[in-house]
Parts: structure tokens; C-alpha cells; sequence
């Protein structure tokens, strides 16, 4: 976050020097919380202050990792995980932004629709979870379908919220000027909802995300790194565990930084609607 | 709620008939899906065990709260998930309030919280399982987790996004660094601190229930529904996942709404808490 403040400057020879300088400044301030995190980690591991089965040093940790990775079965866990999050997700992106869309646009589907996802909402998703089980069996098709559950309420929410927000104004001066229904859609409403969109579908993700992994853990699925984390448990495998951990949270931290800023960067940023 | 300043031009009475036709046709939508869902249980397309009519759910419903169990089972997910949120908001809202006042605990902490916060509670549950064996701690200790982050970045930002105006302000009329902190920067970050709460109690209230059908801790909601599907039990199911929907909405609305309402609201600062 803080290092785009230190790239907006101007860069005359001087300057590049002193921005250079700045970035190693923050690249070290923001790597020494971690270093001392890590090394009173590394002392009270050593120290065996806990069994160091339940407690394993960093290199250890370390070391699992390189292992898993080398013989490609880590990639494989994160791979499907990830398979299984885009196939969620996509299909909560389609159906959350068409049903939000509607329920914006239509009187009657929004006295419909809104009584059902409000019952639906309040409850966590991975409630569901047993049930989903129950109904499609163990395995993909009840992690996926119930992903795309989940994240399709706040896809709905935003959704609809951004095209209630288009200002009345905007739509009727459209109208004046002699657009039609689809033109209207495709100039007025779409981009008018977007940051409201893209909001519901950056939290949906974040939701479909947040449950995948313990989805993976009930579902018994055959690799995916929920699966992976929560298999290891059975032979105390606490260094896989932490090493699937952090891959999970670099999973997690690609997707706000590469998936969304980018596509908020791209679009709502560059008409204008928001500043970055 | 909107719908109505939105067409706040018409009629009072217009607004009023249309209100009373969304009720209708709200009512309409919710009975045709129980119509629906009723014919798909009864037309033996499915097991009944799998997909029990709705009488078998309300009469399970009120049978288990009647005898107790799911008011026992639900005593137990709130004492975890109050337990844990209690003590995020211990720590957090200083730890917080720390960050956008101090740039060193800023410096130290940010990092460390955005390293961490990508990973979803659920994630940590073996370990938790291993680290503290199974039962309350782990899922308390999940709680914790998972309200923690959300607090932790309302406050900051809602610390940092205090007018810096009043502050001079209120310096310059000569208050003293107590009163700053507790007349003006409290009730300054105040929306953003309860929508931090707010949201803390949504990651908590999912991840309590993960955390219980995980962590096999023999009570709590979340057990009980895991444990039905063992026994193919549908309508106990439903029937908690009724429970958890009821208390997820009242806390939401009831608890958080009040709140809202008793502090932001009446300091008149509900633009900010809505924004």
C-alpha cells in the first residue's frame, strides 16, 4: 500500500536516487515485523518449549515446503482449490449479478426474490455445509455448488443496490435524448452500477474464499489444500500443516491484490466513478 | 426502507398501497417456495429422509427447543462466539486506536495483519486442533481469529478518518489530551468502530459454526448439525439451521441496530456509519 505513494513522484536523477533509497526503507520496515515474529518463532521452537512435532522450527517448515512443491503435490492441492473457487465463483458472478440486475430493474421480482435471499443470508454458508453433503453426496459438486451459494447473496445485495443508485436523473435524460431499452442497459445502468458490482463481487469472492477451505475440510475431497491441511492433522503433520497455511494465505493475498485491484483499475477507476 | 425516500415525490397514500403490495407479493413468493419445496418432499421423487415436508421440520423445531437440547446447543455457540468476540474487542479496538495514533505500532502491526488476514479462519482449525486438542478453546480461539482482523482495521481507519479540524478545534479550545481522546477521537471513530463490530460478529458467527462441526466438540449448532448427517436427520437440520438464522438476524438487527442507534445515530453521525 504505502510503496505507490513513493513511485507517484517525479523521477530527475536526484530524485530517482532518494526514491530508491525510500523504497528499501519501506521494503525494510515492512519486512522487520515479520523477522522478529519469525525469530522468537525459531526460539521457542528451539527452545522445545512445545513438542516439536506440534511446534516446528521455520527451517522445518521450510524445508516441507520445498518438498511438497518439488514433488508437485502442493501445486496439485492448490490447483484444484483454486478450480474449485473459480467454478464457484463464476457461477455465483452469473446468476448474483443477472438475479441483483432484475431485482434493480423490476418491481415484482424485487418484492420476490428479496423476502427469499433475506431468509437465505443471515445464515453462515458453511451451515449448509452438512446439508449440501446430504443432498449431492461427498466431493466436487457439493463444494462447488455450495461456494457459489455463498457468495452469490452479497453478489446479489451489491448488485442490486448499484442499479437502484443510478440516478434517476442519468436514466431520464438517456431516455430524452432517445435511447433504447438495451442501449440504456449497456450505457446507463451497467457502468452506473459497476463500482457496486464490482464491490459485490470482490466481497463474494472474499466470502466463497473464507468458506472453501473449511468446505474442503467436511467435503472429503480427494486433493485441495483444505483437504491437505485437515489430512495432515491425522499423523501430526503440524509442519505441512503451516506450510499449506501460508500457501493458502499467498492464494488469498493474490487474489484481492492481482484479481481485483487490477480489474478496479481497469475499469470504474479509468471512467472516473471512483478514486484510486 | 430506501424504496420509500426514493418515491417520497408521490402520494403518501400511493406509497403506502404500494407498500402493501410488495407485503403481498412477498408473502405470495415465500409461500409458493414452501409450496414448492412441500410438493418436491411429498412427491417421493427423493427420500423423505433427505428431504422431510415441512410440518416434520416445524415439528422437530419446536419439539428439540422444547426439551431443551437446541436451546442447550444454542447456549453454547453464543457463550463461544461471545467469548471470542469479547476478547478480539479487547484487543483489537486498543491495538487499533495504538495503530493510528502511534506510527511505529502502525509500522509494526500492518504487515503482520495484512499477512494474515487472507487466511480464512476455517483454515487454522487443524492446527488450533492439534495446538489446544478438541473442544471450546479451539473454537474460542477460531472466534478470535476471525473477529479480530475486521475490528482491528475499522478502528485504525476510523482513528485516522477523525476530522483533523475537530481535533484542532478542540485543542485549540484548550482541551486536554484525556478529554481529546474521549469527547472527541471516541465518538469520532464510533461508526467505523461499530461497523467494525458489526462485521467481526458475521465472521465470527461463520466461523464458530465451522469450527464446531470440525473441532467435534459435542455441543454447539454447528455439532449438531454435522452430527445429524450421520443419521441422516434433515429435518434436525433445518430445524438448526432455523436457529442459526434466527440468531444471526437477531443479533444483526436487534443488538447491532440498537447499538447503532443509541451512539451514532444520536450523535448524528449515521451518514458516515451508512457510507
Amino acid at each position: 500500500m504505502a510503496d505507490t505513494a513513493a513511485s507517484a513522484h517525479d523521477l530527475t536523477p536526484a530524485a530517482t536516487v532518494r526514491a530508491a533509497d525510500a523504497r528499501w526503507r519501506v521494503i525494510a520496515r515492512n519486512a522487520f515485523p515479520f523477522i522478529v515474529v519469525g525469530v522468537i518463532w525459531e526460539i521457542v521452537a528451539l527452545a522445545q518449549v512445545f513438542p516439536p512435532r506440534l511446534f516446528p522450527p521455520l527451517e522445518v517448515i521450510g524445508a516441507t515446503f520445498w518438498r511438497l512443491t518439488a514433488s508437485g503435490i502442493l501445486p496439485h492441492h492448490a490447483f484444484d482449490t483454486l478450480l474449485r473457487l473459480f467454478a464457484g465463483f463464476s457461477l455465483a458472478a452469473i446468476v448474483g449479478v443477472a438475479i441483483g440486475i432484475l431485482m434493480g430493474r423490476s418491481r415484482l421480482a424485487e418484492d420476490v426474490v428479496l423476502p427469499l435471499v433475506s431468509i437465505g443470508a443471515p445464515i453462515p454458508g458453511i451451515a449448509y455445509a452438512p446439508l449440501f453433503l446430504l443432498w449431492f453426496g461427498l466431493g466436487n459438486v457439493s463444494t462447488v455448488l455450495l461456494v457459489a451459494f455463498v457468495s452469490t447473496f452479497p453478489i446479489i445485495f451489491n448488485t442490486w443496490t448499484g442499479v437502484k443508485a443510478v440516478k434517476e436523473i442519468w436514466v431520464r435524460s438517456a431516455q430524452a435524448m432517445g435511447a433504447d431499452n438495451r442501449r440504456l442497459f449497456r450505457h446507463v445502468i451497467l457502468p452506473g452500477a459497476l463500482p457496486y458490482i464490482l464491490t459485490g463481487l470482490r466481497l463474494g469472492l472474499a466470502q466463497a474464499w473464507r468458506i472453501l477451505v473449511g468446505v474442503e475440510m467436511l467435503a472429503a475431497v480427494s486433493w485441495g489444500m483444505g483437504w491437505m491441511i485437515f489430512g495432515a492433522r491425522e499423523f501430526l503433520n503440524t509442519d505441512v500443516m503451516l506450510a499449506g497455511v501460508a500457501v493458502i494465505g499467498m492464494i488469498g493475498l493474490a487474489l484481492e491484490k492481482l484479481v481485483f485491484q487490477r480489474l478496479e483499475d481497469y475499469t470504474v477507476v479509468r471512467w472516473g466513478m471512483i478514486t484510486s | 426502507m430506501t424504496i420509500a425516500t426514493l418515491t417520497s415525490e408521490s402520494p403518501e397514500r400511493k406509497e403506502r398501497a404500494e407498500r402493501w403490495r410488495s407485503g403481498l407479493r412477498a408473502a405470495a413468493a415465500l409461500l409458493v417456495v414452501a409450496a414448492i419445496y412441500e410438493a418436491f418432499a411429498r412427491s417421493g421423487l427423493f427420500p423423505p429422509a433427505l428431504v422431510p415436508t415441512l410440518p416434520k421440520i416445524l415439528h422437530t423445531l419446536v419439539a428439540s427447543l422444547m426439551d431443551g437440547t437446541l436451546i442447550v446447543h444454542a447456549m453454547m455457540t453464543l457463550y463461544r462466539v461471545l467469548f471470542g468476540l469479547g476478547l478480539a474487542i479487547v484487543v483489537a479496538i486498543p491495538l487499533g486506536i495504538l495503530m493510528a495514533r502511534f506510527k511505529p505500532v502502525e509500522n509494526f502491526v500492518l504487515p503482520l495483519a495484512s499477512a494474515l488476514m487472507p487466511i480464512p479462519s476455517l483454515a487454522w482449525v487443524p492446527v488450533f486442533i492439534l495446538w489446544f486438542g478438541l473442544g471450546n478453546t479451539v473454537a474460542i480461539a477460531i472466534v478470535f481469529y476471525a473477529a479480530t482482523f475486521p475490528m482491528l482495521l475499522n478502528t485504525w481507519s476510523g482513528v485516522r478518518a477523525v476530522n483533523p479540524l475537530w481535533l484542532r478545534a478542540a485543542g485549540a479550545m484548550g482541551a486536554a489530551e484525556t478529554d481529546l481522546f474521549w469527547k472527541v477521537i471516541i465518538p469520532g471513530a464510533s461508526p467505523f468502530i461499530i461497523t467494525g463490530v458489526r462485521q467481526a460478529f458475521l465472521r465470527a458467527w461463520i466461523a464458530v459454526v465451522g469450527a464446531e462441526m470440525l473441532a467435534a466438540s459435542d455441543f454447539g449448532l454447528g455439532w449438531v448439525i454435522y452430527d445429524a448427517k450421520e443419521f441422516l436427520n434433515a429435518d434436525l437440520m433445518m430445524a438448526s439451521l432455523i436457529v442459526i438464522g434466527a440468531i444471526g438476524f437477531v443479533f444483526e438487527r436487534l443488538v447491532f441496530g440498537s447499538l447503532e442507534k443509541a451512539t451514532v445515530a444520536r450523535w448524528g453521525m449515521v451518514r458516515t456509519a451508512k457510507s
